[in-house]
């Protein structure tokens, strides 16, 4: 059961600013060991897979709040989740990056190649895309503009954005599958999750509609 | 199918039991989550990249070495594929410092006139060591220049005399489940194993190693003795070696079992012949962070082994 403490908590100024630094948290990490002058024999790749992996970890911690609002009964929670789904893009667009700069070298024409020929890229490629249209109209303005309905439909592409952002992972490796098999696990099970909500919904409503018949058009002049 | 709707009470849709138990599940899995989280991070800061120091080698210098830049030792050390002792190529580093290489025994058998068992200090003296300065290229776009040390391996195959009939070389890795625990979670059958066609594994080039940057082999670089194949990919040079036959037919390779469409049998070094799910045209001579190198075909080494290949169709044998 949540505390007033809890709730106290949540809906402090501070703590949004507090969640802010975590996020940023990654990229020091990544920053950091180039300042030290630590053994990075491959940097490219510490670089390429450090942010490929924040961007699944942010994907998942964003697909987490929905569920965790409603277990926990923390419905305060959905504060961060803006925040949280847009440090998944900014670590997308840095991961896209490190591929657009260092490995292609801003080469259109072999990008297209890649994207055309190699489905572990196909699937990244649009796994990175469906996320842009998603962070633009993550404003409030853009809430307005759309209407609440709309732009609950138009976010569901994260759903897919995530199962192809593992699967991207899944293809990429050469034989050790347990970590994207780890990520599967937990995007398998929030989107599981959300279907179980979905159905459970769907019986209750009927169940309601049932049992007081009479009451659904006054329900429905409402 | 359906029941009557006044058959159902508010029990029937969520029994409370099972809610309460799935948001403990849950709150659980997420504490389980943060706290392996940061005992893995905890673990990485205490475990000390420090290198075991090996014995030192004498060597004479090899006409086949390269003059181009040596990559750092540590970056040579802290930067490889040994999947028996994790996936990571900073894993080996960390994992293999209490691997057992001594006493150390290479038996050598199958299609040749005097199997018999070689001790690793049989090996260091069947030939003068040599320091061979090669290019060393991964089939994952990377590439280094490691100083090794060894002899050339038909030194060893003319000792047992390979019979007629042997036509190609199996060589296989040592595997302990003991010492490698993480070879559980390799994705890939162990112990490894590869293979060249005789005329590959007698030429020159083929080293029998044994050191590298004057030393004895790091543990996470294949100690005691390992092959370098410098005109092919990577993986086919095998490391901690314990057993050779010589054979009649073509023997099944690691890689090739695991993914044949993406590893062949040969697979040499070759620009134009592109990995499945990436282009091998370039190459990331590390610790470049661009691909600013061309990959060469056979890695460089085409004016010595191209003739071992000549009439072969190199986009099917590949």
């Amino acid at each position: 059961m949540p505390t007033p403490l809890a709730t106290k908590l949540l809906t402090s100024k501070w703590t949004k600013a507090v969640l802010f630094l975590l996020c940023v948290g990654p990229l020091v990490g990544i920053i950091v060991p180039f300042l030290r002058h630590d053994i990075i024999p491959d940097p490219l790749e510490f670089i390429q897979h450090d942010t490929g992996d924040w961007t699944l970890r942010f994907l998942v911690f964003t697909l987490g709040i929905t569920p965790l609002r409603q277990l926990l009964h923390l419905p305060e929670l959905i504060r961060f989740r803006r925040m949280l789904g847009l440090f998944a893009f900014f670590y997308a667009c840095l991961h896209f990056s490190t591929y657009l700069v260092f490995d292609k070298i801003f080469d259109i024409h072999e990008i297209w190649k890649d994207i055309y020929k190699r489905p572990f890229i196909t699937v990244g490629f649009l796994a990175f895309t469906l996320l842009i249209p998603l962070a633009i109209t993550s404003t409030a303005g853009w809430i307005r503009r759309l209407g609440g309905r709309r732009w609950r439909i138009l976010h569901r592409a994260i759903y897919v954005s995530a199962v192809c952002g593992v699967i991207h992972y899944y293809w990429l490796v050469k034989s050790a599958v347990i970590r994207p098999l780890f990520y599967a696990a937990l995007v398998g099970s929030l989107l599981a999750w959300r279907v179980g909500d979905w159905l459970l919904r769907r019986r209750r409503t009927a169940l309601a509609n049932a049992v007081a018949p009479q009451r659904a058009p006054i329900n429905v002049s409402q | 199918m359906l029941r009557k709707p006044t058959d159902l009470t508010y029990a029937d849709v969520t029994p409370k039991s099972v809610y309460a138990n799935r948001r403990n599940f849950l709150r659980g899995a997420g504490l389980a989550f943060i706290g392996a989280y940061v005992g893995k991070r905890l673990f990485d800061m205490a475990a000390s990249p420090s290198v075991a120091a090996g014995t030192k080698l004498t060597t004479i210098k090899s006409p086949f070495s390269t003059d181009e830049k040596i990559n750092s030792f540590n970056d040579v050390t802290h930067y490889n594929n040994f999947y028996e002792f994790g996936v990571d190529k900073g894993d080996p580093a960390k994992n293999a410092q209490k691997f057992v290489t001594s006493p150390w025994t290479v038996s050598v058998s199958g299609e040749v006139k005097k199997s018999r068992k070689f001790s690793l200090d049989e090996i260091l003296k069947l030939a003068p060591l040599e320091e061979r300065i090669y290019r060393h290229r991964c089939v994952e776009g990377w590439s280094i220049v490691v100083p090794w040390i060894g002899l050339s391996f038909s030194a060893l195959a003319n000792l047992v005399e390979p019979t007629p009939k042997a036509r190609f070389v199996a060589f296989e890795s040592y595997y302990d489940i003991g010492q490698m625990p993480l070879g559980r979670y390799a994705g890939i059958q162990l112990p490894y194993v590869e293979g060249l066609r005789l005329d590959e594994a007698m030429h020159p080039l083929t080293l029998l190693c044994v050191g590298m940057y004057g030393e004895t082999l790091p543990n996470q670089d294949g100690a005691p003795v390992r092959l370098v194949v410098p005109w092919k990919y990577g993986f086919k040079s095998i490391k901690s070696l314990v057993k050779i036959r010589f054979v009649k037919d073509q023997p099944p390779t690691t890689w090739n079992m695991s993914a044949s469409q993406e590893y062949g049998f040969y697979s040499n070094v070759n620009p134009t012949v592109d990995h499945p799910r990436w282009s091998q045209a370039r190459e990331r001579r590390l610790p470049d962070l661009f691909k600013s190198h061309k990959t060469l075909m056979f890695n460089g080494y085409g004016d010595q082994v191209a003739s071992l290949y000549a009439g072969m169709d190199l986009r099917k044998s590949y």
